[in-house]
């Protein structure tokens, strides 16, 4: 089989860009899905507060993936859905289903594979391993598309998203959420959820806390939680006994590139996803990635901005445009990542810079310099490691040959 | 009525069970958890030492030897993957004095093709190894194996055989009359045998002396380990083993069977004998003890962690003898390290114990029905089987690659999965970086609708460890 382009995730960053390479001429094209239905994460979201950017209304995830969804069909693109890709090579992409092995000859393949949850195991928490622990998203969905209820007292660490989402989740199901511990002094999460999740139930949130002995042999009884010191470290003396059946670990996303990794592609240390150019190209000639597998978005709709960029990105490569030189971006002071992690010249289009600060700031002034030459300047009233930051900059402004740094300065909190 | 029963069904027991069961006799192993290789030998190193550790003279020693001798043929019969990569123990500056005495040790133990290394030729091996490693013994014949698939694959050969298998029975006592073995006694009853293997890891000594038998002690030593992710392209690719201590062959790092590193184990005396908790200090010693080795070792690529009890025999040996106190009484206790090494040899030899107290009459010995690994296939082949079953072609653990045609199978074996743990250790779903993540709930959905049961049954490992807590209520006009 063959097809101009062949998208790997039908989330909404695979949709995204399927809908815009099909609005930019791009014709023959592949979703391929690994779930049995489309949406990916998003099918399990049933909370709103998806598209206030991207369609000014408060939609859950489900209507948020719909709205894609309904277009696919009067496109003509093609889904396959319960269908693994195995592995990708030279541009031939090799997948498995149901009716077998089939394989698609790709003129550009755009990865969206998202992300998955890091474990218990990836962060070392001491203890038994009983039933009862489970990564959030994995509760959320035996909850929300199963129906099924993983424990009635539970103990959530981490504060991201996920965390504060099913906190709540939990206690409307009429589960007893005892607290929710964060490793950090600040949480993760966005602050509508911190309000809406936390305290509008009067879940306690323990900053600076985290769980240090998982207790049980066959079920889980209780954790042990601590809080910790600067360094992260369990102050002795700081222990607190909590008996729960459910612990949820909110402990971190990792983007999902087995298969990028396995092609070679470049990736970023600190995101954990492909290194891009402003229109999502990796280091693989021909191969995009958008969402969640380049970095961990807060807002489903810059996931679907981003895929749009690498729809746009896909379509001109299959026109045979060709980059010429690429310039290096760098995270500077305060910057934990920046993607596009490198410009491919001549910019034709303004840049749409995503990135993350590094510790929460009051009146941050993000700075963009290259060779010694402030570019753009941006004050902002505060920026927060859990909410991604955007920056443009103009086209007209993207130097000819020098790196460009980006910097951000303000008051601590 | 048995001839023969069995407690335990870890890999002691199921070696004796299959070596049993190609004599005509009616066995039963009886076991306290809900599958095989719930305890010791689904948490240990995988290793098949070369037998240079144990002392000289020993049943240790000679069954090591023997036993590692058996693994190519054994599971080649048994389709178990088995590689012998070979292992070193890796000497620092000052501590050659302790790889002369493993040598001097291993020949007279009859340990094929010892050698000591250079530091050139160490580094050629393991171009990862610590800057300061000096000298190593190498061990061609080390190897290493999957103790729960092995255990699986010794059991259920033995159950197509005509073995019986009885979980989530624990056995409480032992009848004996006229210092001869009537039964063993379980809270679901008597079971009759004039012939009883004590197969009981940590707590066979404690049955021993429910029995009235040879009385011995088994100190129950905790390892740790941690296991990181696969794909780490040959970062090790022997077992590599420090110098000993005097109660460990201290922490090493090595390659598992699936692909996997892992580290481990520490050695540390407990007293509670259902303790299986890992601890701060036990992993940070891992991480150490790994690093020491190889100062490279990708620690933040840890996927999981775990721990074992060894159960160590407090006399120093194996104890394999029929008692003389009680008619019928065999003991096979102690077996810690290197007991997954042994464990053919052991088998048979408990075989040789059971022959001097009934008549063995052979009979032939049928194959268990081949285990199919879909990703190892090549493409066509692959195919083929989809259109078979078109399951086959659906993956439920993305990590490990595994369909769920695959794990419909292994609701439906001989000796059949019956808790995710179970599911875990003959599929891999599970097992891999995600931890279940992803696949768990799917694994749940199916075994509910294979066992025909609902989903709030379906536990990790056996009754007590239940996985869900409840259903959601339901609205209106459903």
């Amino acid at each position: 089989m063959k097809a101009d382009l062949v998208i790997i995730g039908g989330g909404p960053a695979g949709m995204g860009a399927a809908l815009e390479a099909h609005r930019l001429g791009v014709r023959d094209i592949f979703i391929i899905e690994r779930d049995l239905f489309l949406g990916g994460i998003l099918q399990q979201c049933i909370h709103n507060g998806f598209g206030l950017h991207l369609f000014n209304e408060e939609l859950t995830g489900g209507e948020y993936a719909q709205r894609f969804i309904d277009q696919l069909g009067t496109a003509g693109i093609r889904v396959l859905t319960d269908t693994m890709v195995l592995e990708v090579k030279s541009g031939l992409v090799r997948a498995v289903n149901k009716d077998g092995v089939l394989e698609i000859q790709a003129g550009a393949i755009i990865l969206a594979m998202g992300c998955r949850e890091r474990t218990r195991g990836a962060i070392n928490i001491p203890g038994s391993r009983p039933a009862g622990i489970y990564t959030a998203g994995a509760a959320q969905r035996l909850l929300n598309i199963e129906g099924l209820l993983p424990g009635k007292r539970a103990v959530i660490l981490g504060s991201g998203d996920i965390g504060l989402i099913m906190a709540r989740r939990l206690t409307l199901e009429g589960a007893k959420v005892l607290a929710v511990a964060e490793l950090m002094p600040w949480s993760n999460g966005l602050a509508r959820n911190i309000a809406q999740c936390l305290n509008d139930f009067d879940i306690p949130l323990l900053l600076s806390h985290t769980v240090v002995g998982i207790h049980g042999s066959k079920r889980l009884q209780g954790v042990t939680l601590a809080r910790v010191d600067e360094k992260f470290q369990p102050l002795a003396g700081s222990e607190l006994s909590v008996p729960c059946d459910l612990l949820l670990l909110s402990v971190g996303l990792v983007p999902e590139n087995e298969l990028s990794r396995k092609l070679g592609i470049a990736i970023d240390s600190v995101t954990n996803g492909p290194v891009v150019d402003q229109h999502l190209h990796t280091s693989s000639q021909g191969i995009f990635a958008c969402g969640n597998v380049v970095h961990v978005h807060d807002l489903v709709d810059f996931v679907t901005l981003e895929s749009r960029r690498a729809a746009a990105g896909a379509a001109a490569w299959l026109q045979n445009s060709r980059p010429r030189s690429w310039l290096a971006v760098n995270p500077g002071e305060n910057i934990s990542y920046v993607v596009p992690q490198r410009l491919t010249l001549p910019a034709q289009e303004d840049i749409t810079f995503l990135l993350r600060v590094k510790k929460p700031l009051k009146n941050p002034i993000f700075s963009v310099t290259a060779g010694g030459v402030e570019l753009i300047k941006k004050q902002r009233l505060v920026a927060r490691p859990a909410e991604m930051a955007e920056l443009k900059l103009p086209a007209a402004k993207v130097p000819a040959n020098s790196e460009i740094t980006i910097d951000c300065r303000g008051e601590e909190q | 009525m048995y001839d023969v029963i069995i407690i335990g069904a870890g890999i002691v027991g199921c070696s004796a069970a299959y070596c049993l069961s190609r004599c005509q006799l009616r066995v039963l192993v009886v076991e306290q958890g809900p599958d095989v290789a719930v305890a010791t030998s689904a948490a240990n190193s995988g290793i098949v030492h070369a037998g240079y550790d144990p002392k000289p003279g020993t049943l240790m020693a000679d069954l090591n030897v023997q036993g590692n001798a058996l693994y190519p043929k054994l599971c080649k019969e048994l389709d178990v993957p088995f590689r012998r990569c070979g292992s070193l123990v890796v000497a620092k500056a000052g501590e050659e004095d302790s790889l002369r005495c493993l040598l001097a040790r291993g020949r007279a133990n009859s340990v094929p093709d010892l050698a000591i290394l250079g530091r050139d030729e160490i580094l050629s091996r393991e171009p990862n190894i610590a800057p300061d490693a000096e000298t190593a013994l190498y061990a061609p014949s080390a190897g290493i194996v999957s103790p729960w698939e092995l255990t699986l694959a010794l059991a259920e050969t033995a159950a197509v055989n005509g073995v019986q298998f009885m979980f989530n029975t624990r056995v409480t006592g032992i009848q004996v009359k006229e210092d001869a073995v009537q039964a063993a006694e379980t809270e679901h009853g008597s079971l009759f045998a004039p012939i009883i293997i004590n197969a009981a890891g940590i707590g066979a000594d404690h049955l021993a002396r429910k029995a009235g038998a040879e009385r011995y002690d088994i100190l129950p030593r905790k390892g740790e380990y941690l296991l990181l992710d696969k794909d780490l392209d040959g970062f090790v690719r022997h077992v590599v083993f420090p110098v000993p201590t005097p109660i460990s062959k201290g922490i090493l790092v090595l390659p598992t069977m699936e692909g996997n590193l892992l580290i481990g184990p520490t050695a540390f005396d407990v007293w509670d004998r259902e303790d299986l908790s890992t601890t701060r200090e036990g992993l940070a010693a891992v991480g150490r003890g790994g690093l020491r080795l190889f100062p490279g070792l990708p620690l933040h690529k840890v996927i999981t962690s775990f721990a074992g009890l060894r159960a160590v025999p407090a006399d120093g040996d194996f104890v394999l003898r029929r008692s003389a106190k009680v008619k019928g009484w065999i003991d096979a206790g102690g077996i810690q390290s290197p007991g997954l090494s042994a464990a053919p040899a052991i088998g048979e030899k408990l075989v040789g114990l059971v022959a001097g107290l009934t008549e063995l009459k052979p009979k032939v010995q049928l194959q268990r029905p081949p285990v199919r690994r879909l990703r190892e296939l090549p493409l066509a082949e692959r195919q083929e089987w989809i259109e078979r079953n078109p399951l086959y072609g659906r993956i439920i653990c993305r990590c490990e690659g595994v369909s769920e045609g695959e794990i419909v199978d292994a609701l439906h074996r001989p000796i059949p999965a019956s808790t995710l743990d179970g599911l875990k250790q003959r599929t891999r779903a599970g097992s891999g970086r995600c931890q279940g993540g992803f696949c768990q709930p799917r694994l749940i959905a199916i075994m509910a609708r294979e066992l025909g049961i609902s989903p709030l049954a379906i536990t990790k490992a056996g009754p007590g460890s239940e996985m869900l807590a409840g259903r959601l209520a339901k609205g209106e006009g459903e």
